[in-house]
């Protein structure tokens, strides 16, 4: 099996639109969370960084989002950039349309809303109260209001984790066609292997503070588990990971990944090691 | 209230009834009540009758007393609200919104609250003299802190996930406060006003009752010399009606504004 054909070490063609270099974030005296990280996204592309529960996957998307403050090193992000986090975050007690305009400012506001709700598929709960929305509803509608920003860099942070399995499909595929019709480089941040496959064009590992693995998917799309190659591709990532799936079960290796996951699933479930147990779509980190 | 929820109501037991049972008892004590005062069991020095009651109230209507008592009443409570509201927002948005504010403000009115502010009566006169003001600076004294208290703490309480996700749509300062923080300070802020309402008419009755001229403090007070039990009862009478109301205006209000809750929403 030859997985290094399908992988390619990115050298960036496109244009770059976000550009990180040697920036540093700690929260404790001693401990980097993000130690001299470097990190490249060309315009339109579609990264998805995977990491282990307090890599700093979180902490990374929050210094590109303008959120936390970089102490140390520069950050070149683009000025329209919009987040899309694990909760839905919309404003209760603005309607749906509302929610998506707000910020907007100009008089065609709430048309531009509901054409951005319409295209999620949301155009029949325009005036809906945001807390009678289910799940995948919501994220849908903070989709749209992160798309009707026409973002050039769109942050997600775990969007699908708190999806069930079937929502999750649907919406990860909805993605997928936003990101095709609109173009904006993404940066998704997820636990999940599959996942990155299924949408990214790159796939990034973060690990002690730094980008450890770097790695272009050359899959056609739209993707699908059965594909050709796709199998291959998910069996070299979880190889790097330190994850070998011939195994019985998840048996980890000798990483810090790996070891991580293994005192994980002693203790309290976290969203990670419940993936890894009831995950529908597969394997996660 | 039906005992069984589950039952559907049956052909001898129409819905009407079962809506309207629940007010039977309190009738029943009025009528034993009624009874009672007739069969000479129950004094009127002690306890006018219903019938009395609802006399004297009709009396008081007519001559135009009550009317007018009850106006001079409902202005102060207004002009006191009003000002106590006033400075509870106002407050509140000063200490919320600002740590410096807090720091400026908080401690004091944190200070000033744990003092029964009824107590501050016999100051009030000797600050104020015997007129109008001190009884509206006693409402407004009163109702000033459970409003600066609950949107103080709504303020605060504000999700900052919801602050964080509206910086990032580009709201500004004065727009995260428009949009998300004050909006979101609301349900808190009309607890406290629906509180201060309870408190206006508890300081009312308290004003009314040193040195007024007018007012349905007064008329109870009046009657009171004349052992006038009837009136005494219509006045408290008077005083749970306007409690009752200015609840259900609150409530009103809120269904309007906050509609947008689930517990609304699902109505």
């Amino acid at each position: 099996m030859n997985v290094h054909a399908a992988f390619h070490q990115t050298t960036a063609a496109v244009p770059p639109i976000v550009q990180v270099s040697n920036l540093v974030r700690s929260f404790d005296a001693g401990t980097n969370v993000l130690d001299h990280l470097d990190l490249t996204i060309g315009d339109g592309e579609f990264v998805a960084l995977l990491g282990r529960s307090g890599s700093g996957k979180s902490t990374l998307l929050r210094t590109l989002a303008g959120l936390d403050a970089a102490p140390e090193g520069t950050v070149s992000v683009p000025p329209q950039r919009a987040v899309v986090f694990q909760e839905p975050r919309l404003i209760p007690w603005k309607p749906v349309w509302a929610n998506v305009a707000l910020g907007l400012g100009a008089s065609d506001a709430r048309e531009r809303a509901v054409a951005a709700l319409t295209e999620v598929g949301l155009g029949h709960r325009l005036d809906a109260w945001p807390l009678t929305l289910s799940g995948g509803e919501a994220q849908r509608a903070a989709l749209a209001r992160a798309l009707v920003r026409q973002p050039k860099l769109l942050l997600l942070d775990e969007p699908f984790a708190a999806l069930d399995a079937l929502t999750r499909l649907k919406t990860q595929g909805l993605v997928a066609s936003l990101w095709m019709t609109h173009r904006p480089a993404i940066l998704l941040v997820t636990h999940d292997v599959d996942e990155a496959l299924l949408l990214a064009d790159r796939v990034l590992v973060l690990d002690k503070g730094r980008i450890a693995l770097d790695w272009r998917v050359n899959l056609e799309r739209p993707r699908r588990h059965a594909q050709r190659g796709f199998a291959e591709l998910r069996a070299g990532l979880l190889r790097e990971l330190g994850i070998d799936e011939e195994e019985e079960g998840v048996e980890p290796l000798e990483s810090s990944v790996a070891a991580l996951i293994k005192a994980q699933s002693g203790g309290n479930p976290s969203p990670v090691d419940r993936d890894l147990i009831v995950s529908h779509v597969g394997v996660s980190l | 209230m039906s005992t069984f929820p589950a039952s559907p109501p049956s052909a001898t037991m129409p819905a009407a009834w079962l809506r309207y049972r629940r007010y039977l008892p309190p009738l029943l004590i009025i009528v034993l009540w009624q009874a009672a005062s007739s069969l000479g069991l129950l004094s009127t020095r002690t306890l006018a009758s219903p019938l009395m009651i609802a006399r004297t109230f009709a009396d008081l209507v007519v001559t135009g007393e009550l009317p007018r008592h009850l106006l001079v009443s409902l202005g102060r409570v207004a002009a006191g609200l009003s000002i106590g509201v006033f400075l509870g927002v106002t407050l509140a948005l000063i200490t919320g919104l600002s740590r410096r504010g807090e720091d400026l403000f908080d401690a004091s009115l944190q200070m000033l609250r744990t003092l029964p502010f009824l107590a501050l009566v016999p100051l009030f006169i000797l600050w104020f003299g015997i007129g109008e003001t001190p009884k509206i600076a006693l409402v407004a004294l009163g109702t000033m802190f459970p409003i600066y208290l609950t949107l103080f703490s709504g303020i605060r309480g504000i999700d900052a996930k919801l602050i964080e996700a509206g910086s990032t749509l580009g709201l500004t300062q004065r727009e995260l406060v428009r949009h998300i923080v004050l909006p979101g300070a609301l349900p808190a802020a009309l607890v406290g006003f629906r509180y201060a309402l309870g408190v206006a008419w508890l300081s009312l009755v308290v004003a009314e009752q040193i040195n007024a001229e007018s007012g349905i403090g007064y008329l109870v007070m009046t009657a009171r010399d004349f052992l006038r039990t009837d009136i005494i009862l219509v006045g408290l009478i008077v005083y749970a009606a306007l409690g009752l109301s200015a609840d259900q205006i609150v409530r009103t209000l809120e269904r309007s504004v906050l509609a947008w809750r689930p517990s609304f929403v699902k109505e």
